[in-house]
């Protein structure tokens, strides 16, 4: 394997705070993430980590605080107005059309790059014609990608948890994003469930590029597969470093796991 | 002299074409603009014509060239179904190299085994998780010089100078022909029918697996004699699907094609298969009677969740099917109501039923490996597909007998193919001599010695016996066929299937050779089995629980009670009746060395692993406990504890021959 490369910081977040009436949920929070890395945000349940997403993709607009994305110093913005700047991502609870078939799941993910008027788009004709098949293109890839072309007509519904998963990943991943926020991509699956998810997401990282942000709750997954890792606990940054740094971190340790049993 | 004229007429074409990539070269200008293989890819089936397979065998064989692959080096090839690898075959054989075609499945050491007997230097691997399983080994393996990859996702880290990407080695193919414009074809032309067009490692039931080296005269005869019987031709259709490590796969997919012209599709994944078979309807199809099996169960468990109008339609008519069904397609006389009926099930249920299977369209189904219940065999002749049963091994590239079309039968496996003939040994085993009959086991004298006589014969390890139409009829593995301890024959394969045969039982492994009566492992079919359970509101948390379940005793019961009504009438085998038997807490399973890869059951193994098992069920015991180790996908190993309940089963006395 070679030595891991990253480029300059895709996104950085500085001296963030967001509270909800006398709830502060955030507290001066500033981290980096650097163009093609694995970031993972850690620690315990009601920590922050969510509302930390949700503040990076423009669903929460923090009190304080700046965030520049791609060099440029953002303001208050719009979830979809990141999503069209490149930023994707999946949700803890599965957020899917369970009645649409997984195609037609990941084909919304392709929505910010369609351009043709809907009167177009519902005839079927000239350019939506084309622009739907260059899509429905890039969406097979994706599902090729994923392995997960034998439900490509299944209705999500019918899918087993770890496979929607699979599939949230999909939609995201059609978006064609520069970073992607993967909100707890693990969660409630099984061992083989995991090991399949973890190699995607390293996979989505070296092949396109990708740089993912993730929220995890497995440690054995963060330790493997990211290349930092920031821990919060109460809304407040404990510690920010390389994986086996964090992990030895006493006060880490203490806040994350619990004091020495 | 009808044979007379067929074998001069073969050796005619033999004369000319008489190797692998010569055929290539012709069909490439005779079928230039026909399909020659389709892959599903994105969605889409893509094509590539005769014209096009042929350059990109080309490339590819320009490129190994170029990387130094000649004249008897080995390439071994390790995937699923994929075009590229079909294309590496005949790129190999292009140079006189030999292609190795090796199971997908099979773990690192398996392939370490393989690389280093056969000494392979080049490896065509298809992604990611080949080209790690190789790169486990290599250190131990120093004879591979070069890596190549189809799919290259995950595989852009890994070191470019020893592994390629299949694509990149046709670049270079193309680069290094501009300068070396001759010689491909010269290697092409140097080719003989005596050469060695393929090895390839049989899984073998015992013991490491040997290396079956063919030459193209072998593959090619067998190949041409088959399709000339059944009359193949360019506009057939097959879905390549079986291993490309079997002789099967490696005749329809690769042998078969060069010779009728036909097309092979490659479906987009292992998982999708049913749904891309369907979507492209082959005319001509392998199958096993384990398939036909689940497919049946499937089927039958479907339509118990279908409405009640098309639950009596379906059974209306499958009892039409089963009465006339196969009376209709041999075309012997049928009550006119009777045809009317199958007429009406036709448009209303066998239709459709054969749609879904994605046997519309087909005209030729081949079922071999293992016996095939009669009931299960009617079922789907009288659906009106036609399937028929064949008869071979990797030693005879591959067929050594088939059913003619007008004389079709569920207990025999038909007569030799043209130009083979066969015999009964010693102890009725089946031997047989004739031009596929293999070269050797590749640097293993002995056993080449002990499996063919010097005149060419082939023991073939199996029992059988000809029936008065000069029909084969196999009956066991000659080693496993037994006696118990009152000198009545065992023949444990024959019962096994008769319990195989529920859809209940997955497997079944009997014993009772020299003992004094026959008792039997089984393993429930977690589909069927579970859905039982489901319509019954009976619960379980895993395969180990609902195994043990004393409701599904009683089900298993029931299934061995009705074996032994059925052997108790064949005077024969009546002995064979299992008294006692146990439903297994796991699966066997070939990560296990429990089954071949190709799923047969390895007795000995099973029989040395529950060794204690076995001695319970030849004692009084009720229970048993046992720890089995197994060994998970990704290699790790772990163990499974359990106490296995044993149950006595009701046995009956002989029916006494008739008259």
């Amino acid at each position: 394997m070679k030595e891991r490369k990253f480029g300059e910081p895709l996104l950085t977040v500085e001296n963030i705070s967001l509270s909800f009436g006398g709830v502060k949920a955030l507290q001066d929070i500033s981290f980096d993430i650097l163009k093609h890395e694995v970031r993972a945000i850690i620690g315990p349940n009601g920590a922050g980590k969510s509302s930390m997403l949700n503040v990076i993709n423009g669903f929460y607009h923090p009190q304080e605080g700046s965030i520049t994305y791609k060099g440029q110093k953002r303001s208050a913005m719009k979830p979809h107005e990141a999503a069209r700047q490149g930023i994707a991502r999946t949700f803890q609870n599965i957020a899917l059309f369970r009645g649409m078939s997984t195609l037609d799941n990941i084909m919304t993910g392709r929505v910010n790059k369609m351009k043709s008027g809907l009167l177009a788009q519902a005839l079927y004709v000239g350019p939506a014609l084309k622009e739907e098949m260059r899509n429905r293109e890039f969406v097979e890839h994706v599902i090729d990608f994923l392995e997960i072309q034998a439900i490509r007509k299944t209705p999500v519904g019918r899918l087993p948890y770890g496979l929607q998963k699979r599939v949230e990943l999909g939609r995201a991943l059609a978006a064609e994003p520069e970073l992607l926020l993967l909100d707890e991509p693990m969660a409630g699956m099984n061992v083989e469930e995991k090991e399949d998810m973890c190699r995607f997401v390293l996979d989505v990282n070296d092949e396109f590029g990708t740089t993912i942000a993730l929220i995890e709750h497995d440690m054995g997954v963060v330790m493997d597969i990211s290349d930092r890792v920031v821990v919060l606990d109460y809304g407040k940054k404990l510690a920010d470093g390389k994986p086996e740094a964090v992990r030895q971190d006493p006060v880490v340790v203490k806040a994350y796991l619990g004091e020495a049993h | 002299m009808l044979r007379f004229r067929s074998v001069t007429r073969a050796v005619a074409v033999m004369s000319e074409l008489d190797t692998f990539p010569k055929l290539l070269r012709d069909r490439a200008q005779k079928f230039a603009t026909r399909p020659a293989i389709r892959e599903k890819e994105y969605g889409i089936w893509q094509s590539w014509t005769w014209a096009q397979y042929n350059s990109a065998v080309r490339d590819f064989a320009n490129g190994l060239a170029a990387r130094g692959l000649g004249r008897g080096d080995k390439l071994m090839i390790i995937g699923g179904n994929r075009p590229r690898l079909y294309w590496a075959v005949g790129a190999a054989q292009a140079l006189g190299a030999i292609p190795i075609p090796t199971y997908a499945d099979s773990v690192a050491e398996e392939m370490q085994y393989v690389i280093e007997h056969a000494e392979a230097s080049v490896i065509v691997a298809e992604n990611q998780e080949q080209v790690d399983k190789v790169l486990e080994v290599i250190d131990r393996c120093p004879t591979v010089k070069l890596i190549i990859y189809v799919d290259p996702r995950g595989l852009r880290d890994y070191d470019p100078a020893q592994i390629v990407s299949f694509e990149n080695m046709q670049e270079q193919g193309r680069d290094w022909a501009k300068n070396n414009p001759g010689h491909l074809d010269a290697a092409i032309d140097a080719g003989q029918s005596s050469d060695t067009s393929v090895m390839l490692y049989t899984s073998g039931t015992t013991g490491r697996p040997k290396g079956v080296v063919l030459s193209h005269g072998n593959v090619m005869s067998n190949a041409m004699a088959m399709a000339e019987f059944e009359g193949l031709n360019e506009k057939d259709s097959v879905v390549a699907y079986l291993p490309m490590a079997w002789i099967v796969d490696h005749f329809i997919s690769y042998a078969q094609q060069h010779i009728t012209g036909y097309c092979v599709c490659c479906p987009e994944s292992p998982e999708t298969f049913e749904h891309d078979k369907l979507e492209i309807g082959p005319t001509y199809h392998f199958t096993s009677p384990r398939v036909l099996e689940d497919s049946r169960t499937q089927l039958m468990i479907r339509m118990e969740d279908a409405g009640a109008i098309k639950r009596k339609m379906f059974s209306y008519f499958m009892n039409v099917a089963e009465r006339s069904g196969v009376a209709i397609m041999e075309g012997e006389s049928v009550p006119l109501g009777d045809r009317i009926s199958y007429a009406l099930g036709k448009l209303f249920v066998y239709g459709p039923l054969k749609n879904m299977l994605g046997a519309s369209r087909t005209r030729l189904t081949y079922t071999a490996g293992e016996a095939i219940g009669p009931d299960m065999f009617n079922f789907y002749r009288g659906l009106g597909i036609h399937l028929k049963q064949v008869y071979g091994q990797t030693e005879a590239s591959p067929f050594v007998t088939v059913q003619p079309n007008d004389q079709i039968r569920s207990d025999t496996v038909g007569i030799p193919v043209e130009h083979v003939e066969v015999k009964l040994g010693d102890g009725g085993e089946v031997m047989y001599r004739g031009p596929g009959v293999f070269q050797e086991y590749y640097k293993n004298p002995e056993a080449t010695a002990s499996a063919k006589t010097p005149d060419g014969w082939v023991f073939t390890g199996d029992t059988g016996i000809f029936d008065r139409d000069g029909h084969l009829k196999i009956i066991d593995r000659t080693k496993d066929v037994g006696q118990m301890a009152d000198g009545s024959m065992f023949a444990p394969k024959y019962v096994e299937n008769k319990l195989k045969f529920f859809p209940e039982i997955m497997e079944a492994v009997t014993f009772g050779d020299s003992r004094d009566y026959a008792t039997a492992f089984i393993n429930i079919d977690l589909g069927a089995v579970g859905d039982w359970a489901e319509r019954r509101g009976l619960s379980y948390t895993s395969y180990q629980e609902l195994a043990g379940h004393p409701d599904v005793y009683d089900l298993v019961r029931r299934c061995v009670e009705q074996v032994n009504h059925d052997l108790a009438a064949d005077d024969q085998l009546s002995s064979s009746q299992v008294r006692r038997f146990l439903v297994l807490h796991k699966e066997l399973d070939a990560d296990d060395g429990e089954l071949t890869r190709t799923r047969k059951v390895r007795r000995s193994i099973i029989a040395e692993r529950y060794q204690p098992l076995i001695d319970a069920l030849y004692s009084n015991a009720e229970r048993c406990q046992i720890e089995t180790e197994v060994t998970f996908e990704d290699g790790r190993k772990g163990t499974i504890g359990g106490d296995i309940r044993i149950d006595t089963v009701d046995t009956y006395e002989p029916v006494a021959k008739a008259s």
